[in-house]
């Protein structure tokens, strides 16, 4: 599997031959899991599924472009990827699909994908769309405060940026200079509603200058542009530089969840035209072309994701579900109080 | 003991918990160098520096929302909200955030903040300056709601809420602030949320209340008492979580209840207490459960006359008391 490479280039500072194959993993994981979910959807299984096809790329980048156990992820409820690639597991990716009552993120009690891990450095976010980007300054204000150099990445849609509560949260990051990347993953919709009818701006990242600190455009496709762009913002963010707006243009492969049908709103054409991005055939491609990896490891890995969410799988289908009481329980540090 | 008035006691609080403990910090409009607008803070940035006495831009879903963010990274932030009046562009945050973030996480994430703003009416603040605010936000579970009205109570309760795990929204009377003094224990003086206070032992009927018509009750209840009517006078403090224990073990006791609240009827507090009683107590009653509380109208308007029309008053709290002592 780990055959030498044949084409010799400097790969971006950060970044080695196994990290390669290790965010190449990531993103086949995160489809095999993804797929999964709809599978169990379509199955009548779970009432709920969302993915990431599309996002991959951007996701893995970010993942691999902070430090683990030191900074902190305020992801949105799209970023299967980045939370998979920051240390959430299959198990716990599935049992947030099946609602179990020993679900960690939320024990059941949150729509998918609405990660909660404090001891990987993960924060909650609810379904309020923008909610969470002021959280992701409140916590880089405190680590700032207490002159811990960990810096806060925070992800939501392009159709995230029209909130009102977006734009506090870049000013008052602005003005703190505080250690924050904000990731904007622009997948041209929010549900149904194109980008134009959201802003009259071209780019997201152009609002960036409103606040006073730079906005960068990467291809959210391709994993090395966004790691090495994202990667820079994290250092101007730890080196005491202030945010950075980061805005990683890629789309949207699938419905905006399983309860969407974007048939009604988009042309078969346009999804066929986007989804000839797909992340993970051309990074996989890229990798073969230059040696990191081979054919026998492709299938290697592939199978081992496989494996992996079928145990997942098979295991969280089994745990139990919550009970009538345990919707009693975390209301209040004491308990429920009326 | 030292005799001080609200804002007083409420300064010394927040000084003391800023000077005892690293993580608390205070951030809001005009809490740096002003002082904040009634001069709660005056000074404090010279003390602790502009950090830890943060002005925030003018935003208020920033200020809570922020302060969320530090509260589940350890700090234990106080962010204040200028006037009450100013607290809705906050609302998501309070309510779709700060009240469900442990429970949204089984306990994983939690968020100790304090949100303190002063409320209420009586000096001339016109529409967008003397809300009440509490049946808006008492509805919600995971936040708890304060709202003392003696300069002890506020000390003890307000260290009670940087203290807490859980988001505490913390209202302060703005007519209390200098109108009431009163002793205040020294050092880190602490009440439990959720006990209400025998603001006067009485017999013959039980007027259940808080914030600044605790104050008028009383006054209301020494009248009558002139003519052997022995009024008892339950202040709350704490809106949720509230004593039912309190409550219906004063109506069992006066067999009769006036509610006085000074926020709108219409499913203000007193619409919680009353079905309390009535769940739990409706046989021991000897009249109806009476409600005097603001009309139901937007707010108080300026001119004077509205406003008096509006708040309840000692001398109508008195009248509603003797009508219902002859039911
Ligand atoms: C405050 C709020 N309004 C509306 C919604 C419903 N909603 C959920 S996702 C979504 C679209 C979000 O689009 P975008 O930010 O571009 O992210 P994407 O889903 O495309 O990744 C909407 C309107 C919501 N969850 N929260």
């Amino acid at each position: 599997m780990k055959s030498e490479p044949t084409v010799r280039e400097t790969l971006p500072e950060g970044l080695t031959p196994d990290r390669l194959r290790e965010m190449y993993y990531c993103m086949v994981l995160t489809r095999t899991c993804d797929d999964r979910g709809f599978a169990l959807n379509r199955q009548g299984k779970i009432p709920f599924a969302a993915t990431c096809q599309g996002h991959e790329a951007i996701q893995v980048a970010a993942a691999f472009a902070l430090r683990k156990g030191v900074d902190w992820l305020v992801p949105y409820y799209r970023d299967t990827c980045m939370a998979l690639s920051f240390g959430v597991t299959p198990r716990e990716q599935l049992m947030c699909l099946f609602a179990r009552k020993d679900d960690i993120f939320s024990s059941g009690r949150q729509f998918p994908n609405h990660y909660s891990v404090p001891d990987r450095h993960i924060a909650s976010i609810s379904s309020i769309i923008a909610a969470h980007v002021t959280h992701a300054v409140g916590m880089a204000l405190a680590h700032k405060m207490r002159k811990e150099d960990a810096v806060v990445l925070t992800s939501f849609g392009e159709g995230s940026t029209s909130e009102g509560e977006w734009h506090e949260a870049m000013n008052f990051a602005g003005i703190h200079k505080l250690p924050v990347v904000f990731l904007c993953e622009n997948n041209e919709f929010a549900i149904s509603v194109p980008q134009k009818m959201q802003m009259a701006v071209k780019n997201v990242a152009d609002r960036a200058v409103a606040y006073g600190f730079p906005g960068v455009i990467c291809d959210g496709t391709d994993p090395l542009a966004s790691y090495t762009t994202v990667r820079e913002a994290v250092e101007r963010a730890r080196s005491g530089g202030g945010p950075t707006l980061v805005e990683a243009k890629c789309y949207r492969a699938m419905s905006h969840t399983s309860d969407d049908n974007q048939l009604q709103y988009r042309t078969a054409e346009d999804i066929e035209a986007s989804k000839k991005r797909d992340p993970v055939p051309r990074f996989e491609a890229w990798l073969t072309d230059r040696g990191y990896i081979d054919a026998g490891g492709i299938l290697d890995m592939k199978a081992r994701a496989q494996q992996e969410v079928d145990e997942a799988t098979d295991w969280a289908e089994h745990q139990p579900m919550p009970t009538a009481e345990d919707l009693y329980t975390h209301v209040y540090a004491e308990g429920p109080l009326s | 003991m030292a005799v001080k008035n609200l804002l007083e006691a409420v300064r010394e609080t927040l000084h003391d918990a800023l000077a005892r403990d690293e993580r608390v910090f205070i951030m809001g409009e005009d809490v740096g160098p002003r002082g904040n607008v009634f001069l709660i803070t005056k000074d404090f940035v010279e003390e602790f520096g502009h950090d830890r006495v943060l002005d925030t831009p003018l935003a208020e879903a920033s200020i809570v929302g922020v302060a969320i963010g530090a509260a589940m990274a350890g700090m234990r932030p106080i962010a204040e909200i200028q006037f009450a009046d100013f607290i809705y562009p906050a609302y998501n945050q309070i309510v779709g955030e700060a009240a469900k973030m442990r429970y949204r996480t089984a306990g994983g994430n939690t968020c100790p903040l304090v949100i303190r703003t002063p409320y209420g009416g009586g000096v001339g603040g016109a529409l967008s300056h003397s809300v009440s605010i509490e049946a808006l936000f008492y509805h919600v579970p995971g936040l708890k709601i304060l709202a003392p009205s003696t300069p002890a109570d506020a000390k003890g309760l307000l260290n009670s809420a940087i203290a807490d795990d859980d988001p505490v929204l913390f209202l302060e009377h703005k007519k209390t602030y200098r109108l009431i003094k009163g002793e205040v224990p020294p050092g880190e003086y602490k009440i439990p949320m959720g006990k209400a206070d025998i603001a006067r032992p009485g017999s013959d009927l039980s007027v259940i209340t808080y914030g600044l018509m605790r104050h008028f009750a009383t006054q209301a209840a020494d009248e009558l008492f002139k003519d052997g009517i022995d009024v008892e006078v339950v202040d709350l403090r704490s809106i949720r979580p509230m004593d039912r224990e309190t409550i219906v073990k004063s109506a069992t006791k006066t067999r009769r209840v006036l509610i006085v609240h000074e926020d709108n009827k219409f499913g203000g507090v007193g619409a919680e207490i009353a079905a309390i009683i009535a769940e739990e107590a409706m046989f021991e009653l000897d009249a109806p459960i009476r409600r005097l509380c603001g009309p139901d109208v937007p707010a108080m308007g300026y001119s004077k006359a509205y406003e008096e029309a509006f708040m309840p008053s000692p001398e109508r709290i008195a009248a509603a008391m003797r009508d219902l002592a002859a039911f």
